[in-house]
């Protein structure tokens, strides 16, 4: 027998063991929908701190000194902040939230290839959160380099943190990407091993192919990341100067814990280290988000999407593109003016593929049966919010504009919209979306439609702003404005209204939670299947669907994920588990 | 071109192998980067510091007989490491062949072959530090780089020999007990074969980069 053969009917011949006591059931759970609601909770809980310290960072801006917090308060919320969202926020959730429960779903599988690794995977991440945060127990706090970490800044007296934050932070990370590892091999495992039959890779779900691709990306970036950290680490702990080079401190050569003298390193290492996880995490972020918007925009519209081979290959080519364009981060960083050509281009490279994603969405949308449900709101808003990012970009993928806008709020806001912005809207229109699939309840409409509204317009008046006052010459990571003439009047004035914007922005964030518990306890109990949606997931015999998923035999696919409006067929959707015959005649299927 | 595309995204498995096996090599890709990325490191700095990098023939050289033979104590290990390769290949062909006592006894060879090169790096580092005085934030032999680098690479590699040691014994000793009788044709050999055959391999280019260059 073939080998693939084998692992599948051992797989249906199994009997499947259903764990009995709580702590199995809930804490110590193999069950990939189990896992996946742990990812959603903690790192959302972690996204509220990650708020929080938001606040206080604009709270100071918009008031300096009003609220008495303190330079070293300052950069150590900025750090914390940064690292918070882009890895312990948006990675955890998408990958290991949303990766984890849709996966084995939507492929017909009945849990994740290594269900015990996959529950280590979500433990070592709760370990390193409460690594992260411990760092404010250690002496001298958090660090409060930045989320970039650059040394030699982060290991000179006079940085907060330069002594334990640091090492905290370092061992923090290197947990997280031990877990996204063995989360990661998980889900590529899956991805390629254990599709149902007949679920051949070019009818998976695009957010299927999005979660395989980022994790892909992850596997190969979190090592530049970790490598960094290690030499990093190393410098602060047993002396080395890898990344410090000869450094003077008010008149002093600056000296490593045994007191010898850091000579000869090499912080544009670090950069280029840093950078080479940096871009392509911005990807293992940015292409989840494609793939659920994908998933929303088709179920919502009713229609096929547009180009699915196409969306396809788009999504490799960005895969394989982000690993060439990091040094855009450091054009002013003093490399050689001719790589900072290449990455230029590369940089305006891969806006293509990115653009034919947010054609191919429009074109979907074109002519569609748009119900405008919540989750097409989110959609809608996101493919707005993701354009006005896109463009930012260019203008910094350009050299010569770059090194005006370099480390200024134009940056902030750039990357706010793309990756602060759009994965939200993204996220909550997933959240809405897959919610009655994970608790057989809806969420409210009214509630949704507020959040929305209300992080959709005050968006932009947070960050359309920022773009304003970084042309205006304001710079980021600066505590204070105070004595800086050419940070004008009607600047200041600027930061008051962001202030105020995104105290009200970040209040209605609080009003999706609220819905999210609320939803859980009284939201309106719903049918199986309340979107008429094609895909796998929502074709399980119960809803929320049980332990090992497929209670008795493993569906077959027979169509590709988007059978949408067929014309012909009886119902405007043909789940893909439908065989060819059962439609009425004239029903063609899209592959 | 197309074929293999169609090939690959068929259904179920796109590539006729275990699970677990897909999985080793997805992680070995993974760490290849983790290995390379170390090694970039290492040569972007020896490129541009400004102290002389030591000779290597001299550091390494161990004095034998009144003379420096230079990199004798590397080529015993490396020919030991290779070795071990070997000793695994028998070994992953045994249990192809369902033999369950060669599988065992060469595992265990390679065991050893891995517990001899561990402690000759043990050997070596001590070499080092002790006689030679090679600290991670200096030496007596140019670029301060070149202690931290030998230690946190040979370092990193040793730890994967040393894993990959207690892994070999633990599958060695659940083949010997006969625990993989029936439910699976040993496929799990050839997985740990294929780590060792990588952390070999990892060897291979370190020497190449750290002591021959
Ligand atoms: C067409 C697409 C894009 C282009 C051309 C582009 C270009 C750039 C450039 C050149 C910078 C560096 C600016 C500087 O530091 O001077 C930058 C920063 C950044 N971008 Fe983008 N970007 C694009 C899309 C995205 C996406 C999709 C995301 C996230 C989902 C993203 C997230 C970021 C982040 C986080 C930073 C700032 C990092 C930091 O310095 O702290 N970008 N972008
Ligand atoms: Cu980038």
């Amino acid at each position: 027998m073939q080998d693939a053969e084998l692992n599948q009917t051992f797989y249906e011949g199994q009997t499947i063991h259903h764990p009995k006591s709580w702590l199995t059931k809930y804490v110590f759970s193999q069950d990939h929908k189990t896992v996946a609601i742990q990812y959603f909770s903690l790192s959302l809980l972690t996204g509220v701190v990650g708020v929080i310290l938001s606040m206080v960072m604009r709270l100071q801006l918009g008031f300096p000194g009003l609220f008495d917090i303190s330079p070293d308060t300052y950069y150590q919320s900025i750090t914390m902040h940064g690292m918070i969202m882009v890895i312990y926020l948006l990675t955890a959730i998408l990958l290991g939230g949303f990766g984890n429960f849709l996966i084995p779903l939507m492929l017909g599988a009945r849990d994740m290839a290594f269900p015990f690794v996959n529950m280590m995977s979500v433990h070592f991440y709760a370990l390193s959160v409460i690594l992260l945060f411990a760092s404010y127990l250690v002496p001298g706090g958090p660090t409060g380099a930045g989320w970039t970490l650059y040394p030699p800044q982060v290991l000179l007296p006079g940085t907060p943190g330069y002594d334990w934050g640091i090492v905290m932070m370092i061992l923090s990370v290197a947990v997280f990407i031990i877990a996204f590892t063995m989360g990661g091999l998980n889900y590529v495992t899956t991805v390629l091993q254990s599709r149902a039959r007949g679920m051949t890779l070019m009818r998976m779900p695009l957010v299927i192919w999005c979660i395989f691709l980022a994790t892909v990306i992850g596997l190969l970036a979190f090592p530049a990341l970790l490598v960094a950290g290690i030499m990093l680490l190393l410098d602060r702990l047993i002396g080395s100067s890898f990344f410090m080079p000869d450094i003077f401190q008010f008149g002093q050569h600056v000296t490593n814990v045994f007191g010898t003298e850091y000579e000869g390193g090499s912080p544009l290492l670090f950069q280029h280290l840093f950078w080479f996880f940096g871009h392509p995490e911005v990807y293992i972020v940015a292409l989840p988000m494609f793939g659920i918007v994908s998933e929303l925009i088709s179920c919502h519209a009713r229609k096929n999407i547009f180009g699915y081979k196409m969306m396809v290959w788009a999504l490799i080519a960005i895969t394989a593109v982000s690993f060439i364009v990091w040094a855009h981060h450091m054009f002013v960083a003093g490399m050689n003016p001719v790589l900072g050509f290449f990455f230029a281009t590369t940089t305006l490279i891969i806006a293509i593929p990115t653009a034919i994603k947010v054609y191919n969405w429009v074109l979907t949308l074109w002519k569609a049966d748009i119900h405008m449900t919540v989750p097409m709101y989110y959609a809608v808003g996101f493919i707005f919010t993701f354009i006005i990012g896109g463009l930012g970009g260019l203008f910094l993928g350009n050299v010569s504009v770059d090194v005006e806008l370099s480390d200024t709020y134009f940056v902030v806001g750039h990357f706010h919209v793309v990756m602060g912005i759009s994965p939200i809207l993204a996220l909550c229109g997933g959240v809405h979306h897959w919610f009655p699939l994970i608790t057989g309840r809806t969420m409210n409409n009214f509630l949704g439609k507020i959040h929305f509204w209300g992080t959709f317009a005050g968006a932009y008046l947070i960050y359309i702003p920022m773009h304003y006052l970084g042309l205006g010459g304001v710079l980021r990571r600066y505590y204070d404005f105070k004595g800086l003439a050419y940070v004008s009047d009607s600047l200041h004035d600027m930061n008051v209204f962001i202030t105020l914007a995104s105290i009200v922005v970040g209040l209605i964030q609080f009003l999706f939670l609220f819905n999210i518990v609320w939803s859980y306890f009284k939201g309106k109990k719903v049918e199986k299947n309340p979107w008429k949606a094609t895909t796998l997931e929502w074709q399980t015999t119960t809803m929320p669907p049980g332990h090992g998923n497929w209670p008795n035999k493993l569906p077959t696919v027979h169509r590709g994920p988007y059978d949408y409006s067929v014309p012909g067929a009886s119902e405007d959707y043909i789940p893909q588990n439908v065989p060819l015959e059962a439609e009425t005649e004239g029903g063609s299927s899209h592959e | 071109m197309n074929d293999l595309v169609k090939d690959w995204s068929s259904d179920v498995s796109t590539f006729k192998i275990r699970w677990s096996k897909a999985m080793m090599w997805i992680f070995l890709i993974s760490d290849t980067f983790i290995f390379g990325t170390f090694l970039i490191s290492y040569m972007a700095i020896r490129l541009t510091v400004v102290d002389s990098w030591p000779d290597t023939s001299q550091v390494f050289a161990l004095h034998v007989g009144g003379t420096d033979v230079p990199l004798l104590l590397i080529a015993i290990m490396t020919f030991i490491l290779i070795s071990s390769s070997g000793t695994m290949a028998i070994a992953v062909n045994a249990a192809n062949k369902k033999d369950k006592r060669k599988t065992g006894i060469f595992m265990l060879l390679t065991v050893l072959g891995g517990i001899a090169f561990v402690s000759m790096q043990a050997f070596e580092w001590t070499k080092l530090i002790v006689d030679e005085g090679i600290r991670p934030w200096g030496n007596d032999f140019g670029a301060q780089q070149f202690g931290s680098f030998f230690f946190m690479i040979t370092g990193f590699h040793g730890l994967h020999v040393l894993i990959g040691v207690i892994y070999l014994s633990i599958v060695s000793k659940r083949v010997l007990a006969g625990r993989y009788d029936g439910i699976d044709d040993y496929q799990i050999v050839e997985v740990a074969g294929l780590y060792w055959h990588f952390v070999d391999l990892v060897w291979v280019f370190i020497f190449a980069f750290f002591y021959l260059w």
